[in-house]
C-alpha cells in the first residue's frame, strides 16, 4: 500500500468530506425573518458554520449541512427561530 | 565570569529539583492543579516565573484534568511542556493521559507518589504511578533530589526523540524524597543548552498558517496501526534511554546506567529488586549481609515503562533466587513489579525462585532492618526448598485485622 499512516490522527480541512450531515436532522430551524433584529447570535453560535446572511444581512440556514442542534433556536434574543420536526 | 563547566551546589529537597530542572529545560508552558505533595514543585516555578529567571506560561486551571488538557493543547503547538501531580490529581487525569499519548506528544511530568484514598493519605504509595502503565507514557522512577534533576533532562531528550515522541512521567516518593532536602549539583544553563537543544518542529503541530484538526476518527481498518506505531516508539525508546543517559554521562560526569541500576550484582547468587526511595535502605541491607557472606545484590527499577525486559533477563538469567520488595499491591492479584518481572522471566525461560513482599503502603517506613527481615526470610525459605515464597504482607499487624 502506498499510502503510509502518521503517528497520530491529523485532517485538513475539507468540505464536506463526510457528506451532507443536513440529513441527520430531525429538528428543523425555521427563521421568522419579521422577529429577526439581524444581531447574528445565530451565526455566532452555529457549531457548523451552516448559518449565512443576504444582501439586506438577515440570516438563513444551510439545510445541506444544519444538523438541526438547536442551538441558534435556543440563543436567538427575539424568538425568531422555531424548532419544527422534519417530516418522515 | 560563570563558565559552562560551573555547577552550583544546592540543598534541594526532590520537588526544588524537579523545578530547577524544568527551568534548565526551558520549559515554555506549565499548567498545574496544586495537591500535596507536588504543590512546591509548581510554587518554585511560579516565583521563577514571576522572578524573571523563566520565560514561562504558566496556566492556572480548577483541575488536573484541565491542567493535562492544557499541556496537551500546548504541546501541539511545538511548546516544551511541563507539569507535575499527585495521586488524585493523576487519576483525574487520567483520560487526558491516554490522550496525550496517542497525540504522540513529549509532555514531561513529575508524578510525586502518594497512596489513594479512602483512607486518606498523602504518604508515599506507588498505586498512582503504575496505574497508567498501560497508557502509553514512558514511566520513569527517581531515588534521590539528584536523580530526579538528572531524569527530569533526560526524559525531554527521550520523549522528543523522533523514534519515541510520547509524553513521559518522572516519579519520585512522596515526603522521603519530595520534601527531604539534600546537596544537589545544579548545573549551568550553558551545558544544558548543549544537551537538550530546542524541541524540534514535527510533521503534525498545531499551526493557525497550516490548520490541521487532531485526534480524528479512525475506523477499525487503521486504528490498530496507530497502537502499534506507539508500541514501536516504546520500543525504540529503550535504546534512546540507554544512550541519553551515556551521553548526560559524558557531559554531566553522572550516568545511572540505563534503566536499571545495578549495585554488587554480577556476582551475585541473589538479586533484590525495588523502585524509588527506599532503595538506599535496600542498598545498605546488602551490604550488611555481603559482610556475613551471603552474595547478594540490588537491582533498582529505574523505568517501568517500556519494561526493562533484556535488562532484567540479563541481570537475572544466572541468579538462584529473586526478592521482589514494592510499595503496591494489585488487587486480585499481587505487587505489580513481582507480576512483571516473574512474566518477563517466564517468556524468556528463565525460572529462579522467587519471593515478593508488598511492604510500606501508605507511606509505612521501609528501614534496613526491615529488609534485612525479609531478605533473611526468603533466604531461609528457599534453603528449606521452597522455590515460591510469598507475596506477603510485610508488617501487616495481623492483630487489628478482625
Amino acid at each position: 500500500m502506498s499510502f503510509k499512516v502518521p503517528l497520530t490522527p491529523i485532517s485538513r480541512p475539507a468540505k464536506a468530506s463526510v457528506g451532507k450531515t443536513g440529513l441527520w436532522r430531525f429538528l428543523k430551524p425555521v427563521i421568522e425573518l419579521k422577529k429577526c433584529k439581524k444581531c447574528g447570535l445565530c451565526w455566532m453560535y452555529c457549531p457548523d458554520i451552516a448559518v449565512t446572511f443576504d444582501e439586506m444581512g438577515f440570516p438563513h440556514i444551510n439545510y445541506d449541512f444544519c444538523k438541526g442542534c438547536g442551538i441558534c433556536a435556543n440563543e436567538c434574543p427575539t424568538g425568531a427561530i422555531k424548532m419544527v420536526r422534519e417530516g418522515l | 565570569m560563570t563558565s559552562r563547566m560551573d555547577v552550583k551546589k544546592l540543598v534541594l529537597t526532590s520537588n526544588y529539583a524537579a523545578a530547577y530542572a524544568a527551568k534548565l529545560a526551558r520549559a515554555e508552558i506549565i499548567s498545574a492543579y496544586p495537591i500535596t505533595p507536588q504543590t512546591t514543585v509548581v510554587e518554585k516555578l511560579a516565583e521563577f516565573i514571576e522572578r524573571g529567571e523563566l520565560k514561562a506560561k504558566m496556566i492556572r486551571v480548577e483541575s488536573e484534568h484541565s491542567a493535562m488538557a492544557a499541556c496537551i493543547g500546548a504541546s501541539a503547538t511545538g511548546a516544551r511542556v511541563f507539569t507535575a501531580t499527585s495521586s488524585h490529581g493523576l487519576l483525574y487525569m487520567y483520560e487526558m493521559l491516554w490522550w496525550a499519548a496517542g497525540a504522540r506528544l513529549p509532555i514531561v511530568m513529575g508524578v510525586v507518589t502518594r497512596a489513594i484514598a479512602p483512607p486518606w493519605n498523602i504518604w508515599t504509595e506507588h498505586a498512582d504511578i503504575l496505574s497508567p502503565r498501560d497508557s502509553g507514557w514512558l514511566i520513569f522512577f527517581a531515588e534521590s533530589a539528584q536523580e530526579v534533576l538528572d531524569m527530569i533532562l533526560q526524559a525531554y531528550k527521550v520523549a522528543e526523540n523522533e523514534q519515541v515522541l510520547l509524553p513521559v512521567m518522572v516519579g519520585w516518593d512522596a515526603f522521603i524524597s519530595s520534601h527531604t532536602a539534600e546537596p544537589v549539583d545544579v548545573p549551568s544553563q550553558e551545558i544544558v543548552d548543549e544537551f537538550l537543544p530546542p524541541r524540534k518542529s514535527a510533521a503534525f503541530l498545531l499551526d493557525v498558517k497550516d490548520p490541521v484538526s487532531h485526534g480524528n476518527l479512525v475506523f477499525p481498518d487503521f486504528y490498530m496501526e496507530f497502537r502499534y506505531l506507539m508500541q514501536r516508539g516504546m520500543e525504540s525508546a529503550r535504546d534512546i534511554i540507554r544512550k541519553v543517559d551515556e551521553e548526560f554521562g559524558k557531559i554531566f560526569g553522572r550516568h545511572y546506567g540505563g534503566l536499571i541500576e545495578k549495585y554488587r550484582c554480577d556476582d551475585a547468587e541473589y538479586a533484590l529488586i525495588t523502585l524509588g526511595g527506599s532503595s538506599g535502605d535496600a542498598r545498605e541491607a546488602v551490604d550488611k549481609l555481603r559482610e556475613n557472606g551471603v552474595k547478594i545484590g540490588l537491582c533498582r527499577i529505574r523505568v517501568i515503562r517500556p519494561f526493562p525486559v533484556q535488562d532484567v533477563v540479563e541481570c537475572l538469567s544466572n541468579k538462584e533466587g529473586v526478592i521482589v520488595v514494592e510499595r503496591d499491591i494489585s488487587m486480585g492479584l499481587c505487587g505489580v513489579l513481582a507480576t512483571e518481572i516473574a512474566s518477563v522471566l517466564f517468556m524468556n525461560g528463565i525460572q529462579p525462585k522467587f519471593a515478593s513482599f508488598i511492604a510500606g503502603l501508605g507511606g509505612r517506613e521501609v528501614s534496613v532492618e526491615d529488609f534485612l527481615k525479609m531478605l533473611d526470610f526468603s533466604l531461609k525459605e528457599f534453603q528449606r526448598g521452597n522455590k515460591r515464597v510469598g507475596p506477603h504482607w510485610y508488617g501487616v499487624k495481623e492483630e487489628v485485622i478482625p
